[in-house]
């Protein structure tokens, strides 16, 4: 196999008013011809910013070094026009996380299909045409003549990465660069384009480059995986070696923390600390602030790099050195499914309808966003409630919350009807815990005040026994009484979903509504707060109302599951007999399309001993 | 959409009429047309003569009733100091205030979008300062003061342009500077966040990526989505510079329906004023319209719900 794209010690930089940011430091990457390379890692940890450096996508004030390698030319040389004139869309393509606004609204598919290809002069417009209606066909468009007719608002999310997907290659580029493609689309249509890219790329012989943060996706689609951390490769080598044998401590970590679908659920490995910001980069390990091998070494110099060219890593650890961990012990031996439990909330034959009208004078339209639905939480159990976006799963929870009245059908909490209950009485039964710790916490207010405002409202004015009962709240999510003076826009999201938490524990309710409470976090933060849940709910014997779209996320927390399809529960039961013996058609979809992660059946390459 | 067009037309139409109702109340309130129209010295007799006369005697609600009814027949009165009918007396006049409000236009546009879109392709640089200067001063001048001192500088000091009458495109020049300048703040802002807020999206991200840079990706992507907000901002504009003209047209003596707007005010001319607030009105609203026209046939997200 032929190189195809060697990048060698390429360095971002970003002057912030704070001071320089270190995006990217001495990363080196190499590519042949037909491969598929990983890049993973969590948010802030420079795998996008590499690529967007090698698509000259930067920031304008980005200062970037190093040497890029195209088939033997050397980028680094060429002005910004020759590189878009020579390589961009021609040899090199990308596509984007983000298929709703990645294409411009104002212009028709067929138009932004065609426009560069035409524009640079690789075809006329007519064979532009019958190109880009070619590759609609290919990438599953249906009627594509039709479509090229028509605006981005008017296709779906998973239709318009299609499209990005069939424009990135209407040049037959020999490297598709996908950045985190699948990850704000649904779980059944991340699968169908995964599937897609990987179709394509072995009929075209083209080189990908797959960044995600998702290491299952990885596991499945790729190669080469490289594990980036903090700005750093810390570990690179084939797929198979990486994930069945990861020999960074970070990437151990990262494995561990991945909720699994097999086996009974386990406590994840949550790895301590948070994603460190790069404003001074350590003299030594980028890990060394989070690492359990950590030793002075470490902190002195940064490691080696260790390994051969199948499997390297960044740490001074020795094959023999790094303790192997064993699988932590199981946090359930099984769901143990609540028999007979007291119901805690109870929702019957709940239909919401919602109304809009088209503009000021256009006839109305209906949605029936919940229909006909009824469930119950029990006390103590967790109830995962799952579907895809528009299912109708989130206005459930609202309802169920007590926030808002449904068309009709009633909600019982604790055998009265929500309707009867004061504001005060329903936040003392249950509180929620939102997806985005972003912005569903008041920037202007600390964190004391925040977790202390459902007491004010409360009217309990001592304020010894508000700021007690607070700290106590503080302590239950493992956060450290100093940062009760902090602003949410001082620490981290991991811990603002803690504050979160605090908030809705600190009146000592009876049930939780979670929606999506991980979604918005890494995976190594997603597993902190899966543990902090479980640990909480047996501590406080809590019930938990989990809203999610996540089968691994259902796997590890709840005792029971329904599942909702276009505002109708199409399924519900016993967490196992739902995962392993789905009943209904769109359940088994749901399981068959999420990416699954089983390094265990990868197999492994003898362990070497090699130095750098 | 045709439909929608022709609700909003008699939206229009209604809004129009309201005005010119709350006009006619308040000006009555505020003079007595018939000591105005019989001059300051004229003795009391005389003043209730022209009072029985012009139909004045009647009360208000009545006095409405009956220009209402005129209107709806076509028919808006005769002015008391021209003594023409009210309608021929607008039409010989509004040809002038259009050619000065779209030369108004222009000169925003002109000064306008390039200032924008270079404050914006080069935020925080001296070009966006001092644009930013030209926006915060243009909005904190009076227009009246602006004339004058244009007149003083172009017409006294360095007489290039004429400072008074309508006879040549020449004369337009300094009136449709300084009622253009009134326009030049909002719409500048407006390009330039616009353009800022376009040329960080991700669409203009996907075009970089397919190798389009600065021209054709401003010309072929980001133009067109920035400049949504600007076009329905400045048919706003356009209905304002009908109203703006009352002062411009004075200053610069042009015989506009400004100017015919100050005078009747002045002379209590009664149906002049109304007809001139209707006509205003409707200018105003009907632009308002041709905005969200123009954003529907632009944005397809508008125009294909």
């Amino acid at each position: 196999m032929s190189k195809l794209l060697e990048i060698n010690n390429l360095s971002v930089t970003l002057p912030l008013p704070g001071g320089q940011l270190h995006a990217v430091r001495d990363v080196s990457i190499t590519l042949n011809r037909g491969e598929a390379l990983g890049i993973v890692g969590e948010s802030g940890s420079g795998k996008s910013m590499s690529a967007l450096a090698l698509m000259r996508l930067l920031p304008q004030r980005a200062l970037q070094t190093g040497k890029m390698l195209f088939d033997g030319t050397d980028l680094t040389g060429l002005s910004d026009a020759q590189y878009a004139q020579q390589f961009l869309g021609h040899r090199i393509a990308m596509i984007f996380q983000e298929p709703m606004t990645s294409l411009n609204p104002v212009y028709t598919i067929g138009r932004q299909l065609t426009e560069a290809a035409v524009q640079f002069g690789s075809y006329t417009p007519t064979a532009a045409r019958a190109r880009a209606l070619a590759l609609l066909d290919r990438v599953g468009i249906p009627d594509p003549k039709a479509r090229m007719a028509q605006y981005p608002h008017q296709l779906s999310g998973g239709q318009r990465q299609r499209v990005m997907i069939a424009m990135a290659l209407m040049l037959e580029p020999e490297l598709l660069i996908a950045d985190e493609p699948t990850t704000a689309l649904d779980v059944t249509v991340q699968a169908q384009i995964l599937d897609l890219l990987a179709d394509l790329r072995r009929e075209m012989g083209m080189a990908m480059i797959l960044i995600t943060h998702d290491l299952a996706v990885v596991a499945e689609q790729t190669d080469r995986v490289a594990v980036m951390y903090g700005g750093e490769m810390i570990e690179e080598g084939t797929a198979k070696s990486v994930m069945a044998a990861p020999a960074h401590p970070y990437t151990q970590a990262l494995l561990t923390a991945i909720p699994r679908m097999d086996g009974p659920p386990r406590r994840l490995g949550a790895i301590p600390g948070t994603v460190p910001s790069l404003m001074t980069p350590p003299k030594g390990c980028v890990f060394a602030p989070r690492c359990g091998f950590v030793r002075p070494d470490c902190l002195e110099a940064r490691p080696p790099q260790l390994g051969d060219a199948d499997h390297q890593r960044r740490c001074v650890l020795s094959d023999a050195d790094r303790p192997t961990s064993a699988p932590a012990a199981p946090i359930r031996t099984d769901h143990a499914e609540v028999s007979g439990g007291e119901a805690v909330i109870a929702a019957r034959d709940i239909t919401q309808v919602f109304t809009s009208r088209k503009g000021m004078f256009g006839p109305k339209h209906e949605i029936r966003a919940v229909d006909g639905v009824s469930l119950t939480l029990k006390r103590g159990e967790t109830l995962a409630l799952v579907g895809e976006s528009g299912s109708g799963k989130s206005t459930l929870a609202r309802i169920m919350l007590g926030l808002s009245l449904p068309t009709s059908g009633t909600v019982e909490m604790l055998g009265r009807p929500v309707a009867d209950l004061a504001p005060l009485e329903r936040a003392a039964l249950v509180q929620p815990i939102f997806q985005d710790p972003y912005s569903s916490l008041n920037p202007r207010r600390t964190l004391a005040e925040i977790i202390a405002r459902p007491l004010t409202l409360r009217g309990e004015d001592d304020p010894e026994a508000c700021a007690a009962k607070t700290r106590d709240a503080m302590e239950m999510v493992r956060l450290p009484a100093r940062m009760l003076h902090s602003y949410p826009s001082q620490i981290s999201g991991g811990q603002r979903q803690r504050v979160a938490i605090a908030r809705a524990l600190v009146t000592r309710p009876q049930a939780l509504v979670c929606d999506e409470p991980t979604s918005a976090l890494d995976v190594s933060v997603q597993a902190q707060i899966l543990n902090l849940l479980d640990e909480l709910q047996t501590e406080l014997g809590l019930s938990c109302l989990v809203i999610t779209h996540d089968m691994a996320v259902v796997h590890q927390v709840a005792d029971r599951v329904a599942v909702m399809l276009n505002g109708k529960l199409v399924e519900e039961g016993g967490c196992d007999s739902v995962l392993r013996n789905p009943s209904s058609d769109y359940t088994a979809r749901l399981l068959a399309a999420a990416p699954q992660f089983r390094p265990d059946e990868m197999t492994a390459p003898p362990a070497q001993e090699a130095t750098a | 959409m045709l439909k929608y067009i022709l609700l909003r037309g008699l939206l229009a139409i209604a809004v129009a009429f309201t005005v010119s109702l709350a006009a006619f109340f308040l000006l009555n309130a505020a003079t007595d047309p018939a000591q105005a129209i019989a001059g300051e010295d004229a003795t009391q007799e005389v003043v209730e003569t022209i009072r029985a006369r012009y139909g004045l005697d009647q009360p208000l609600p009545v006095r409405y009733a009956q220009w209402l009814g005129g209107v709806l027949r076509g028919d808006f009165g005769e002015s008391y100091y021209w003594h023409k009918p009210v309608a021929e007396l607008v039409a010989e006049r509004a040809g002038t205030t259009i050619t000065l409000a779209l030369s108004a236009l222009f000169v925003t546009i002109l000064i306008a979008i390039p200032l924008g879109a270079f404050a914006a392709l080069n935020p925080n640089s001296w070009i966006d300062r001092v644009a930013l200067g030209v926006a915060v001063s243009a909005q904190a001048v009076p227009n009246f003061w602006l004339g004058l001192i244009m007149i003083i500088l172009f017409g006294v000091m360095m007489p290039i342009f004429p400072v008074s009458g309508d006879d040549t495109w020449r004369h337009f020049v300094l009136p449709a500077f300084v009622l253009g300048a009134s326009s030049v703040p909002a719409v500048m802002r407006l390009t330039r966040t616009g353009l800022i807020e376009v040329m960080g999206a991700d669409y203009i991200r996907t075009a970089r990526s397919k190798g389009f840079r600065s021209g054709a990706l401003l010309r072929r992507h980001a133009l067109r989505n920035a400049l949504l907000p600007v076009i329905s901002v400045l048919a706003v504009q356009l209905g304002q510079k009908f109203g703006g003209s009352v002062i411009t047209e004075s200053i610069f003596a042009i015989n506009g329906l400004g100017r015919l707007a100050l005078e009747s005010i002045l002379g209590a001319d009664i149906p002049t004023v109304q007809m001139l607030i209707f006509v205003f009105a409707i200018v105003f609203v009907a632009m308002n319209l041709v905005a969200d026209i123009l954003n529907a046939a632009l944005d397809p997200r508008i125009r294909i719900g």
